[in-house]
Order: structure tokens, then C-alpha cells, then sequence
């Protein structure tokens, strides 16, 4: 087959136009996806929580950041006509609660308002609110997924942080205790914390001189280590507030025949406020 | 006499015999050797040292019993869970991995998409010819594969690509999605050459297999031909469903069921039958441009009839084939809803619900270049005079339903801007914004489609039956009332009910849609039947039509790649849904400008690599004339 020179002239003025129509085309759904507002969906990032210094209204903050954000809560939970879910937002619920706990419905184990908002969120079909179940289910299974199971997987104290805030977005007494070092020191020794994520803080001070690796060069607690000065004696030697400064500032005052830049120097960054007083208050009672 | 060559042989022979005795003899030797040494200098006897290394025993001797072989025989494997990679084992090139991985695929399923489809409405045309006994369609079949051959090519290569950018970029991923479908990804390799096979016997044994008997072979080839692409299609789909909503393993990841469990998830066959309409009305669009393009760049009324009427069928198998996807849709959709909830919202009401403004614009794209080629086509006939007066109205509903759809429902404003609103929502356009307003708009601009396809279809046609004005007045009322029912069960359902119903209430709008359709296709079956025809001259059609043949490929090229970008967001920060995280640097859904940005790459990748395909197609019917046979001939 032969092309006829003519013809392969029409053919390339009409690929032009055929490529410049087609351009043009894509570069007005390309300017529309752009005209229209840039949001991100980024991935939760897992908050670090100190302890040590933590307040009621920081959990309650914290409980209110895990609504909006990591819980995606608000996905559903809407005010009417948008939600797919009651409006816990626009509700008391503590109010709430209670009026569930005295519905004949109810076959769950909560005996509190606190027990009941804590099961709705780990066991959601232990009381279906009438007319949000799953479609067929006659309201006896909610849609809601676990939310200490994945993809939300939060944590015991992200479930508390949330009870807390639900307590008092609406002037409610929080009932919900503020986690303890503790506690958590047993939550993390109980789960094994993944690569990468900050250990727990410690609770008590002979288990933060354990933590921060005191004992590999001083004497304490049954160590004879001698890289650095013996610590059976040091509040006999210096206050609190010597003890604390040599803490964060090693360099500040060495001991007499001990070499200098030996002890880290980033306590300052790594240690709880709460776990620097611990050790503080155990090293001055050393007057051996 | 023997040659020198032989006599060193010989030479070399006598060697390796030597060497052979010697080897023996170390073998006879050794065991008494072992024997000898009864308790070696670790103090074990011969038995116990060579006990763990397999059943071996002296002969005669008792049998040694091996410690802990108890305990070996009951302990259980440890149980895999999925990897849990760190952001460290993510290997990278210095580019997003993702963006890399996301052309690449993206390319794949392009042209994957474009292979299984032709063969498929291929088969169907060639059966026509055979029913119509009219060799057209044989030889416009024929073309049609002719032009998608190298596609075949081009979607392997991309493919090996893309599986070998996988295993690069994303190691652990890929080590898990290996253990979870095991021996399916050899059945899959397998597959491919099952394809090939019928690919080329049927493209190849076209002319040898064309008549009689031999026909029926050439069908069956066809047939075995789109088995093999179907089977590969929904393998394939099964990990992109299995990564969504994982099924056959536990909620560690850990396999607690067979392959066919990992592969049944509850979003594969919606994923299969949304997949396998929009190949087609793809490939249909694809074919649709090549007709366009010939029909455009030639003088010869001969050939642009012919392209025309190549143009034609595959503009009515791609808007054919895309009517019925948007059920295809609801059917997915709901799944998604019925698997998570969080899910299906974090795709219609999230972040990537502006994601459904593009969407409206690139649909509405479609049915406005599909309906404008249709009316377009109306002068290929006089009867069309009928029925123009129509075009006008329907162009109206158009244009209606398209803003409707695509009017956002919130927009980002000032304080000062919501002050003089009176708030973040219009009191008109607020309500026009939400869901129930769009599946009205895309129900009744479906509807509508099929109204110019049907009037398309008529305009050359009398009908001669003495019911004629009975059946016609039925198909009117057919078309009121399921308007109306369109209307009144979005605004019911969708205004004034729970929401919970208005995802229930699209089910009944696009049943109303469908028996719009199928009440269409069969009262005009009967309707016109043995009916009076008038003349048709293809090729009498505007070159501007043609312009929506080039608009609908890269509005559906466009729109795949966006639903594409909404199915893989959808599982937010996690490569298997709930299972397996994504801890790599690109663990965030971008930005809907970014991925907008992202597909205009791909699809004029894509334009650029079906020009190759389409002029590979065209250089393999052009014979370079014989040097000085045009001196000759002049002489």
C-alpha cells in the first residue's frame, strides 16, 4: 500500500490537531484537580506522651486531638443530616450514658457512665443505638469498627484520653484517672515497645538509674563499678541541688581523679522531669 | 591406523579410569575408618556423632534415638505475621518510590486493560459476521486486532516492569503478598503463555480459519483467547482486593486460610465486574480514536465511509459498556461500605471526596462528547428529522445535570465570605452539593444518553407494525416515570431520611435506569423488526464529530487513572488494610493536584505509546516499491 504525498500532509496536520486537542483536553482536568482545595491525608504519627509532667487538661486536650484525628471519630459522628453515627459532639454524654444504661436494650457489662463509653468504643455492639445498626441486623450490630483493634488501634490510654475529653467538653466531673508512670512502666514491660518508639518512663528511681545506665560506671545497688565516682555516698557529699546540676551538667565539677567527658552529657534531653527528681531524691538519701 | 587425535583420547581415558579407582577406594575405605575410631576425642560414639545428621546406624546396632526428636515432631512452625517494616527498610533511588511505581502501574493496567478488552468485543463482531453473513465486520474484526497487537507486548514489558520495581522498592510488601497467594503466582506466569498461544493462532489463522466449519474453530480460538485474559484479569485483581480488604489471613496477618480464601475477599468480584465493563467501554474508546484519526486524514469516500462506520461501532460499544458501570460502582462502593465503614466514608466524605468534583467533570465529559457524536451522526440519514427537535432538551438536561454534579458542597471562604453566605453552606448550592443531588444528575443524564442512542438508532428505520403507536407511547411513559422515580427517591430518601438509606436509595435510581435501557432495546427489537429503511451514507458526518472520538479516550484514560489514585487511597496508611502498615517516606494521601498532575503524566505517556501501537499497526501494510520499478514503469 502506497500513501499518496497529499495524503500524508492531511494525515500530519490532522495529528497535530488530533495531539493538540487531546493536550488541551488533559490540561483542563489537570487545572480542575489543581483549582480545587489541596488537602494531604497523613498518616497518624504516634504522639509522645510525658508522663512525668502531665495534667488533667493536657489529657483532656490529648482526648480531643484523638477525636478529630487518629480516632477518625468524626468520619461519622456528625451532627444531623451529614453523620452516619449519633452526634456524640452535640450530645452530653454522660447524660447519655446513663439514659442507655437504664434501657431495658442494654446487655452490656458497664456499671458507670465511664464503663459504658469505654465499652462503646472496644465492644460497639454491645448496645446498638436504635436505628444506627448495621442494615439487616435489627440494630443488635453496629458498623462501628473496635478502636483498640486495627486500622484505628488505639491505645489504653488514647481510649482513656478520649473518655476524659467526652467528660468534659460538657462541664462533666472527668472521672478517669490520669495514667501513672506506673501504670504505663507495667503496660510497656506487659508489650515490648516496637523499633524505634520511645521507652517508657520509669517509676521509680532505682528503676530510672537502671534505665539510663548509672550503674555500668558508678557503685550503687550492689555495683562495684569505679569508672566514675562510687554514688553509696553522695548525699553525704553534695545537696539535692548539686546532685541534679552534676546530672544535667557532667562537666560542670569533676571529681578529683576522674577524667572529664566521660558521662553523657544529654540527660537534659532524654530524662522525664519526674524520673531526674526520682533519681535526685534516691541519690541524696545515699549517706552510706 | 589411528590418528593422533585418538591415540591422546585414549590417552585421557586411561586418566579418568585411574582417578575413578582412586575415588572408590577413598569411598570403601572411610566407614572403616569411622568404625575404627569407637568413641572419638569428644568422648560421643560413632552413633551418636553421626545420629543427628540422618537415619544413619551402624549396621546391626540399635537404633539411636535423638534428642528432643519428640518435641521436634509435635512443635508447630512459628506462625509468619505480616513484616512489619521500618522506615529504614524501604530502599529508595532518590525519586518518590511511589510515583515510580504509580506510572508504571498505572501504564500496566492501561494497556492491560486496552488487551483484554479488544479480543472481547473482537469475538462479539466477528460473530456478528457471521450471523449477518457480512464481511465487514469480519474485516473490521480483524482490523481491530491488527491495531492491538503490540499492545500485547507493550502490557508484558510494562508489567515485568512493574514486578520488578515492586520487589526493588518495596522488599517486604512484596515478600508477604508472595506468601500469601504462593503457587498463584506461578499459575499466573503459566497463563501468560496459555495466552499467547490462542493470541497468535487466532490473530495469525484469521484468513486460514475464515469460512464454514472452519469458522467455528476460529470463534473457538477467540473464545479460549479471552478465557485466558479474563482468568489473568482476575488473578490480578485478586491482590489489588486482597491489599484492600484482606481476607485468609488473621487480623496479624498471619495465613489461616488456602489461596482461593486469600483470594475471595468481599470486594474482588465487585472490583471483576467493574473492571471487566470499563475495559470494554475503554478499548471501545481507544479503537474509537484510531477510527477517527483514518477517517480525518483521508480524501477517499470509500475509506471514510469505512471509518466512519468503524468510528460509529466503537463509540456504541464504549457508550454501551459505560451505561451500565456506574451500577458496577454502587455495587463496589456498597461492599466497601459493608466491609468498613470507615473506609467507604474516608472515600466519599473525606479527604478524597473532592476527588468525585473531577470525577463529575470527566464523566459529564463523556456523556456530552458521546451524545454530541450520536447527534452528529443523525446526518448520515434524512430520517433523523423525526427526532432533532429533541436534541435541544436533551442538551438542556445535560448541561443541568452536569453542574449539579459537579457542584461542590463546601467550599474554603473567608470569615467575611461566611458572614455575607450566612454560613459555610450555600442555601441553594448546599443541598445540590451532597450525594443524593448527584445520583439524580447521573441517573438522568444516563437516561438521557439512552434517549439519543435510541433516537440515534431509530432515525433510519419506519416502523411498518400496527402496535407501532401503542409501544411508542409505552416507551414515553417508561421514560416519565422512571424520570420521576429518579427524582423523588433522591430527594426523599436523600433530604428528608437517615442517611444511612441514601447509599439503598441509588440502588432503586439506577434500577429505574436499567429498565429505562432494557425496555428500550426490547420494545425497538420487536418494534422494528422486518421495519422499512432508510438510506444511510456513512462517511456523511462531520469532521468536528470526530473530535469526541479523540475526547472520549482521554476522558476515560483520564478517569481511570483517578479512580485508580481513590482505590489505592482508600487504605489510607496501610499496604493490606488493618494488617500490614506502610511506614515508607509516602504513607500520606497526596493531594488531589498532585495526583491530578501525576495522571496527566500518565496519560500522555499512555497517547504516546498507542501512537507507536497504531503506526506499528499501519507500517505493517506499506511496501517499499522495488528501486528504478517507477524509472521502468515510465519508460
Amino acid at each position: 500500500m502506497t500513501v499518496p504525498s497529499k495524503e500524508k500532509g492531511a494525515g500530519m496536520g490532522v495529528f497535530v490537531k488530533a495531539m493538540l486537542f487531546s493536550l488541551g483536553l488533559t490540561l483542563v482536568f489537570t487545572l480542575v484537580a489543581n483549582l480545587l482545595p489541596q488537602v494531604e491525608g497523613e498518616a497518624p504519627v504516634e504522639q509522645k506522651v510525658d508522663l512525668g509532667s502531665l495534667t488533667m487538661d493536657d489529657f483532656v486536650a490529648l482526648g480531643e486531638n484523638l477525636f478529630i484525628g487518629k480516632g477518625t471519630c468524626t468520619l461519622c459522628h456528625k451532627p444531623p443530616p451529614l453523620g452516619r453515627a449519633p452526634d456524640i459532639q452535640g450530645e452530653n454524654m454522660m447524660e447519655t450514658a446513663r439514659q442507655r444504661l437504664a434501657d431495658a436494650r442494654y446487655k452490656g457489662k458497664a456499671e458507670t457512665p465511664e464503663e459504658y463509653i469505654h465499652e462503646s468504643m472496644v465492644d460497639p455492639s454491645a448496645y446498638v443505638v436504635a436505628g444506627w445498626g448495621k442494615k439487616g441486623s435489627n440494630d443488635s450490630e453496629s458498623p462501628m469498627p473496635h478502636v483498640d483493634k486495627p486500622p484505628i488501634q488505639l491505645s489504653a490510654l488514647e481510649t482513656d484520653a478520649i473518655i476524659a475529653w467526652l467528660q468534659s467538653k460538657d462541664g462533666n466531673e472527668v472521672t478517669v484517672e490520669l495514667p501513672s508512670a506506673e501504670a504505663s512502666a507495667q503496660v510497656a514491660a506487659a508489650a515490648p515497645t516496637a523499633a524505634g518508639a520511645a521507652p517508657a518512663p520509669a517509676a521509680s528511681g532505682e528503676e530510672a538509674i537502671k534505665k539510663y545506665g548509672c550503674l555500668a560506671c558508678h557503685a550503687l545497688l550492689g555495683s562495684a563499678a569505679s569508672l566514675g565516682p562510687s554514688l553509696e555516698d553522695v548525699g553525704r557529699r553534695l545537696s539535692a541541688e548539686q546532685i541534679r546540676q552534676n546530672i544535667l551538667q557532667p562537666n560542670a565539677q569533676i571529681s578529683d581523679g576522674f577524667t572529664p567527658d566521660v558521662m553523657p552529657k544529654d540527660f537534659a534531653e532524654k530524662m522525664t522531669v519526674k524520673e531526674l527528681e526520682m533519681i535526685v531524691n534516691l541519690l541524696a538519701e545515699q549517706q552510706q | 591406523m589411528m590418528s593422533g587425535k585418538g591415540m591422546d583420547m585414549r590417552r585421557v581415558g586411561r586418566l579418568w579410569l585411574q582417578l575413578f579407582k582412586v575415588a572408590i577406594l577413598v569411598i570403601a575405605i572411610t566407614p572403616s575408618l569411622l568404625v575404627a575410631g569407637d568413641v572419638a576425642s569428644d568422648g560421643l560414639s560413632v552413633d551418636q556423632r553421626i545420629a543427628p545428621v540422618g537415619q544413619v546406624q551402624v549396621e546391626g546396632g540399635p537404633i539411636v534415638e535423638m534428642p528432643g526428636e519428640e518435641a521436634a515432631a509435635v512443635e508447630k512452625p512459628e506462625p509468619l505475621a505480616a513484616p512489619r517494616p521500618q522506615r529504614k527498610d524501604y530502599p529508595g533511588v532518590g525519586v518518590s518510590s511511589r510515583a515510580i511505581v504509580w506510572v508504571v502501574a498505572q501504564m500496566h493496567l492501561f494497556f492491560g486493560a486496552l488487551v483484554l478488552a479488544v479480543p472481547l468485543f473482537v469475538l462479539v463482531i466477528e460473530l456478528t459476521g457471521v450471523f449477518t453473513r457480512d464481511e465487514r465486520y469480519d474485516d473490521m474484526a480483524h482490523e481491530f486486532m491488527k491495531i492491538s497487537l503490540v499492545g500485547f507486548s507493550i502490557t508484558a514489558i510494562i508489567g515485568g516492569t512493574l514486578a520488578l520495581a515492586l520487589f526493588m522498592l518495596y522488599p517486604d510488601l512484596m515478600a508477604y503478598m508472595m506468601r500469601v497467594f504462593r503457587v498463584q503466582w506461578l499459575w499466573y506466569a503459566f497463563l501468560f503463555f496459555v495466552e499467547s498461544f490462542f493470541l497468535y493462532t487466532y490473530y495469525y489463522g484469521w484468513n486460514a480459519l475464515r469460512y464454514g466449519n472452519k469458522k467455528w474453530l476460529h470463534l473457538t480460538l477467540g473464545l479460549l483467547l479471552n478465557g485466558a485474559g479474563m482468568t489473568i484479569m482476575v488473578l490480578a485483581n485478586s491482590w489489588a482486593t486482597f491489599m484492600m480488604a484482606p481476607s485468609g489471613v488473621d487480623e496479624t496477618g498471619v495465613i489461616t486460610g488456602t489461596v482461593w480464601e486469600a483470594m475471595k475477599g468481599p470486594l474482588w468480584n465487585p472490583i471483576n465486574l467493574h473492571r471487566f465493563i470499563a475495559n470494554i467501554g475503554f478499548g471501545g474508546a481507544v479503537v474509537g480514536a484510531y477510527a477517527a484519526f483514518k477517517f480525518l486524514s483521508t480524501r477517499d469516500p470509500k475509506l471514510r465511509a469505512h471509518y466512519d462506520w468503524m468510528g460509529y461501532t466503537s463509540n456504541f460499544i464504549a457508550i454501551l459498556a459505560f451505561l451500565p458501570l456506574p451500577f458496577a460502582g454502587y455495587w463496589l462502593m456498597a461492599e466497601i461500605y459493608a466491609y468498613s465503614q470507615q473506609m467507604g466514608i474516608t472515600a466519599m466524605g473525606g479527604i478524597l471526596a473532592w476527588l468525585f468534583i473531577v470525577q463529575a467533570v470527566l464523566i459529564g465529559t463523556i456523556l456530552l462528547a458521546g451524545n454530541f457524536y450520536l447527534w452528529s451522526g443523525m446526518s448520515r440519514t434524512e430520517g433523523s428529522v423525526r427526532y432533532q427537535w429533541m436534541i435541544k432538551y436533551i442538551a438542556a438536561i445535560l448541561v443541568v445535570c452536569f453542574l449539579t454534579w459537579m457542584t461542590p458542597h463546601t467550599l474554603i471562604l473567608s470569615a467575611r465570605e461566611i458572614a455575607t453566605l450566612g454560613g459555610s453552606h450555600h442555601k441553594i448550592l448546599g443541598p445540590l452539593g451532597i450525594m443524593p443531588a448527584k445520583n439524580i444528575a447521573v441517573n438522568l443524564m444516563l437516561v438521557v444518553t439512552f434517549l439519543s442512542f435510541q433516537l440515534y438508532r431509530r432515525s433510519d428505520k419506519v416502523a411498518t407494525v400496527s402496535w407501532a403507536p401503542v409501544a411508542n407511547g409505552f416507551m414515553v411513559a417508561i421514560y416519565i416515570v422512571a424520570m420521576l422515580n429518579i427524582i423523588f427517591v433522591g430527594v426523599y430518601y436523600g433530604y428528608f431520611t437517615n442517611t444511612v438509606y441514601k447509599v439503598g436509595s441509588s440502588v432503586v435510581q439506577v434500577a429505574s435506569t436499567l429498565v429505562v435501557i432494557i425496555a428500550g432495546l426490547t420494545i425497538d427489537g420487536f418494534l422494528f423488526k422486518g421495519a422499512k429503511k432508510l438510506p444511510s451514507h456513512w462517511g456523511r458526518v462531520s469532521d468536528r464529530s470526530q473530535y469526541a472520538l479523540f475526547a472520549l479516550p482521554i476522558a476515560f484514560t483520564w478517569l481511570m487513572g483517578l479512580m485508580g489514585y481513590v482505590r489505592s487511597s482508600v487504605k489510607t496508611h496501610w499496604h493490606v488494610y488493618t494488617v500490614m502498615k506502610d511506614n515508607s517516606p509516602d504513607n500520606f494521601i497526596p493531594t488531589i493536584g498532585y495526583a491530578g498532575n501525576m495522571i496527566t503524566l500518565v496519560t500522555i505517556l499512555f497517547v504516546l505509546f498507542v501512537l507507536f501501537m497504531f503506526w506499528i499497526a499501519n507500517i505493517s501494510g506499506v511496501k517499499q516499491p522495488r528501486p528504478g520499478a517507477a524509472e521502468g514503469e515510465a519508460a
